[in-house]
């Protein structure tokens, strides 16, 4: 950890840090170069030292599943299909709706009681929450991104996957929003849940897909489940926030006309904050969408296994197109979201009495469509469903370009990855594989004293051991090497193009939609032009890790850049400075804390990415998961899901705190 | 004119901030009240020091400071919706820090009401919505509770715009709003919290005399914050003069502008035009027996008998409420406090 250096050089006495890391590393060269033949133990652990921790989850999970019950009264395997069962009532019927229609019977000699909705009645619906949400313009993107799903052959998958976000997205808002009440309301859950959540945000997702693959089977509903869990933490979080922030004012009311409790959180608290609430739920809606590819690996259907599917087959073409599709409708929902959250509510109303017509347009014009459209498909398919025939496809186009640039380029391609695989990556990886674990933990506990204190030094050993002993150190390295090396390249992208954006206005808005949009695509799309071009492997990895991650080393930089007090700039400008000199004397240092966040999130992405990457054939961490969810092995998928989830803790506390320190140091601390 | 029963007492009232935890024993009886080195010790805030006053019926009571000076804090204290430190709150002769949550419940549901500096509105809530908003935590039907809703919105001037929401409003308008919610359930203690201080100055001032005109038909306790001195002098029947936490002076707008009790309170009575504040009364010389040749009330602010006297030579006599002569007054004594500003 680079101490920056300050204006006056102070003697080396008088920096004891500095003298103790010298020390440090000059100790542990030593031992890394000779240490070898005498103490072996710290270079490949025993296997004998090994934690059984994982058999025992193992086992545990194994006796929940077949012995354990609630007081004789019903299993815990019974319990979690009730579950799973609750759930299924409103998914089959949301299904029904917009899918399959209602039937009667099962199997091929259902007969349809009643259609779904045709195609047109969906995208009228749409396009009038457009309306109602904000105008004509949202209303026609609406309706033209489902006109997408549409006329692309898309549509059937689409409505599976909507209707599990439509059952996932109310069920993750009410828990988020009860949890937050709770934690807002009791100090002692908001202590106990906080680390909870930041464990499940860390986590990643594979590791829980295993137990819920176990306990709830493989169906659209263990997948909703997994939805859920997902996307609940955010909007706990929202919740404590935007009660915390409703004015004192307002609770001062509250209290004063005399409110209970209950009528304080549900009649001024929850009415005051619900705009941030809403912003909550967007919040759900995406993470939801995000799920959807890595939810069909646990039975969700829809798009997310169209996409799966083509990416096991390599057929690129196909996966582009469904993945796509994933874009459409997650840019529709978001923006619909978005808008209704914003949405003014009607001014107030004093005319004469108004017709049912004049009050519910949207409703009944809505209504009205639904059934006219229904009639329609009794007299042809057409109206019901969109014709095949009329399906466009851009899939063949896509694979063909795939072809010309393999064909003609395989060459150039393949230097440049064996340059790269052969000079940094290997080289790179070697070295972290042979440093010995008690010196790297050392180092981890001497980061985390001289950035923080000795708390922080215990939390980040604490958790290196745990990785040690778990006997996953080898796969830990390889994910620190593969996420380390694609951090350092996103943010050697990133940070200029960061500055660039900051700088330059019309490059700010040419980043701006590139860095929106790569956020919106799932994390899938980014493998599978890389695999392609590339073929399986480390290098593909990093290439969609760095493609996934660059966002926050983008938006950050600039934004720090950007939110450098005005004042300072003029006293810069004042004081006679070149723009060079602004950017790299004043601009750069003010906003380092800021960037230093932004290569924080990289390296939570690229993490989150890396598991994704597991299916390329690396043999990180993110394998060992993806085996465990093969093989439904929940103690070695919580185990290696825990190891990248410490890692991760360990890289955001320590760089949060270096960012705390330079901010305390430059006077921006609050 | 106002019966001299206090309606709301604060004995030797405290509230500090901070974590008192370490610090259990300075908050022990023994060695009570604590000092500000061991407050400073500690790193613990007296917002509220030591404040003793009485609240009389149907007055007005001004508690004046500049922020930070623990008035907010005084007030929510007054409501316990601040946990006072140490000290008593008596409401109408009860400790209100005995009574239970649930009787706090309801002493605010009945008998407190209160306006805020930012008006506190819901934003969900029509005009009509957020005056009836105490009368529904009470459970009163809906038609009840509209009923006086709209009785209190009329009484406010806003007769009309029952069903605009609180952003279709200006500010002025909307704080008639937080004043009429703070009546709709009829308080007998009425709070506001600096309640005009978000305003312009012109609205500012229409407010102050629609406020004096409401209680001139209401005579409700009031407990008033401001940090305003001219606000002060200009509504109150007494002001408290807070600064650090505790009290510096409490008196009638007169007392404190003619004889201000520290350095700092006579700081903000410089600029104060003596004229407006003074009464006859208190700058009249005794009865000379000398003929007359007109009559001013003793209660009148000098101002007020400036026209009637200016272009006289004579002497006029000062008459009490019963209409006795109890004083002189002459051209010069008015001259005399008009040149002091």
């Amino acid at each position: 950890m680079n101490q920056i250096s300050p204006q006056q050089k102070p003697a080396l006495w008088q920096r004891p840090m500095l003298v103790v890391w010298t020390i440090s590393l000059f100790i542990l060269t030593i031992f890394w170069l000779f240490g070898k033949p005498y103490l072996a133990w710290a270079f490949k652990l025993p296997r004998g030292w090994q934690s059984r921790l994982r058999y025992h989850i193992s086992d545990a999970a194994n006796w929940l599943l077949d012995d354990a019950s609630f007081f004789g009264l019903f299993t815990f395997t019974e319990f979690t299909r009730s579950i799973a069962a609750i759930v299924a009532v409103p998914y089959d019927f949301v299904l029904s709706i917009i899918s399959t229609g209602f039937l009667e019977g099962v199997g091929s000699d259902a007969i349809q009681l009643l259609p779904p909705l045709s195609w047109i009645a969906v995208i009228f619906l749409v396009f009038a929450l457009g309306r109602y949400a904000r105008d004509w313009k949202l209303a026609m993107l609406a309706a033209g991104c489902f006109s997408y799903l549409a006329i692309f052959g898309q549509w059937h998958s689409s409505m599976i996957t909507l209707a599990s976000i439509i059952i996932a997205v109310p069920i993750g808002v009410g828990f988020g929003l009860m949890l937050g009440i709770f934690s807002y309301r009791f100090w002692w859950f908001d202590r106990a849940i906080s680390p909870i959540l930041d464990l499940m945000q860390t986590v990643p997702v594979f590791a829980y897909l295993v137990p819920i693959l176990v306990f709830f089977g493989f169906s659209p509903v263990a997948a909703i489940i997994a939805t859920v869990i997902y996307a609940t933490p955010p909007m706990v979080r929202i919740t404590i926030l935007a009660l915390k922030q409703v004015p004192s004012e307002l609770t001062d009311l509250g209290n004063m006309v005399g409110c209970t409790g209950h009528q304080q959180m549900w009649k001024v608290m929850i009415p005051s904050a619900s705009e941030s609430l809403m912003v909550g739920v967007n919040q759900v809606i995406m993470l939801s969408l995000n799920m959807v590819i890595i939810a069909s690996m646990i039975g969700a259907g829809g798009l997310g296994a169209d996409v799966l599917a083509s990416l096991r087959r390599l057929d690129i073409g196909a996966g582009i197109e469904a993945g796509l599709a994933i874009v459409v409708l997650a840019i529709a929902l978001d923006r619909l979201s978005q808008a209704l959250a914003h949405r003014p509510p009607d001014p107030h109303y004093t005319g004469p009495k108004r017709s049912l017509l004049q009050r519910y347009p949207y409703s009944l014009a809505g209504l009205a469509v639904v059934i006219i459209s229904g009639l329609a498909g009794l007299v042809w398919a057409g109206f019901q469903r969109w014709p095949e025939a009329w399906s466009l496809t851009t899939g063949k186009s896509a694979n063909e370009i795939v072809k010309f640039i393999n064909i003609n380029f395989y060459d150039q391609l393949d230097a440049v990855k064996t340059a790269l695989l052969l000079n940094v990556l290997i080289p790179f990886k070697r070295f972290l594989l042979s440093l010995p674990w008690p010196g790297v933990i050392a180092l981890l506990g001497l980061a985390g004293f001289s950035l923080k204190g000795w708390r922080l030094a215990v939390l980040c050993m604490l958790l290196g051991l745990f990785i040690v002993f778990t006997g996953l150190w080898p796969k830990a390295m390889i994910t620190v090497y593969l996420c380390g090396i694609s951090v350092i390249i996103a943010s050697l992208i990133g940070i200029p193009i960061g500055i660039m954006a900051a700088e330059w206005k019309p490059a700010w808005n040419i980043t701006q939609l590139i860095i929106d949009t790569l956020q919106t695509l799932p994390s899938f799309v980014y493998l599978m032009p890389v695999v392609m071009l590339f073929r399986v492997g480390d290098f593909t990895a990093m290439i969609a890790v760095v493609a996934y991650a660059i966002v926050p080393a983008i938006r950050y930089t600039s934004h720090g850049l950007k939110h450098v007090s005005e004042d300072l700039i003029e006293a810069g400008v004042v004081s006679g400075c070149t723009p060079l000199q602004l950017l790299t004397k004043i601009k750069l240092k003010l906003a380092l804390p800021e960037i230093m966040l932004g290569i924080n999130q990289t390296i939570m992405l690229a993490l989150s990415m890396l598991v994704i990457t597991a299916l390329v054939g690396t043999r990180d961490l993110g394998q060992e998961v993806y085996i465990a969810l093969t093989k439904g092995d929940i103690g070695r998928g919580a185990i290696a899901g825990l190891c990248i989830a410490f890692i991760a803790i360990i890289a955001d506390r320590l760089i949060t705190a270096g960012a705390d320190r330079i901010k305390t140091r430059l006077g921006l601390a609050k | 004119m106002r019966s001299k029963s206090p309606k709301l007492v604060c004995d030797h009232v405290w509230k500090i901030f901070g974590d008192l935890g370490k610090a259990q024993h300075i908050i022990d009886a023994q060695y009570w009240p604590p000092g500000q080195s061991d407050l400073d010790k500690y790193n613990l805030i007296g917002a509220v020091q030591q404040v003793s006053l009485e609240v009389f019926d149907g007055e007005i009571f001004v508690i004046m400071g500049l922020s930070g000076s623990g008035k907010s804090t005084l007030v929510r204290c007054m409501s316990r919706l601040i946990e006072p430190t140490n000290g008593r709150i008596l409401f109408n002769g009860e400790d209100l820090l005995e009574k239970t949550s649930r009787e706090m419940i309801e002493i605010r549901r009945h008998k407190m009401g209160m306006v805020f500096q930012h008006f506190a509105l819901l934003p969900h809530l029509t005009v009509l919505g957020n005056v009836a908003f105490p009368l529904e935590v009470q459970g009163i039907a809906r038609a009840k509770r509209e009923e006086r809703a709209r009785q209190v919105i009329e009484l406010v001037g806003l007769k009309g715009r029952e069903n605009y929401f609180p952003r279709e409003l200006s500010g002025g308008q909307q704080q008639r709003v937080g004043i009429a919610r703070s009546l709709a359930d009829e308080p007998e203690l009425w709070f506001l919290d600096e309640p005009f201080s978000a305003l312009d100055p012109l609205i500012r001032r229409e407010m102050q005399d629609e406020f004096l005109r409401l209680q001139s038909m209401l005579r409700k306790t009031i407990v008033f914050i401001t940090h305003d001195f001219d606000e002060a002098i200009r509504l109150a029947d007494r002001i408290a003069i807070m600064k650090d936490g505790a009290v510096d002076q409490i008196g009638t707008p007169e007392d404190i502008v003619i004889r201000p009790a520290t350095d700092y309170v006579a700081e903000f009575t410089k600029n104060v035009v003596r004229a407006k504040v003074v009464s006859v009364r208190s700058i009249m010389k005794p009865v000379t027996g000398r003929p007359a040749i007109g009559e001013v009330a003793g209660t009148a602010k000098v101002s007020q008998i400036v026209s009637k006297i200016k272009h006289s030579d004579g002497i006029f006599a000062v008459t009490d409420e019963d209409g006795e002569r109890i004083g002189d007054i002459s051209r010069d004594d008015v001259v005399e406090i008009l040149m002091q500003g």
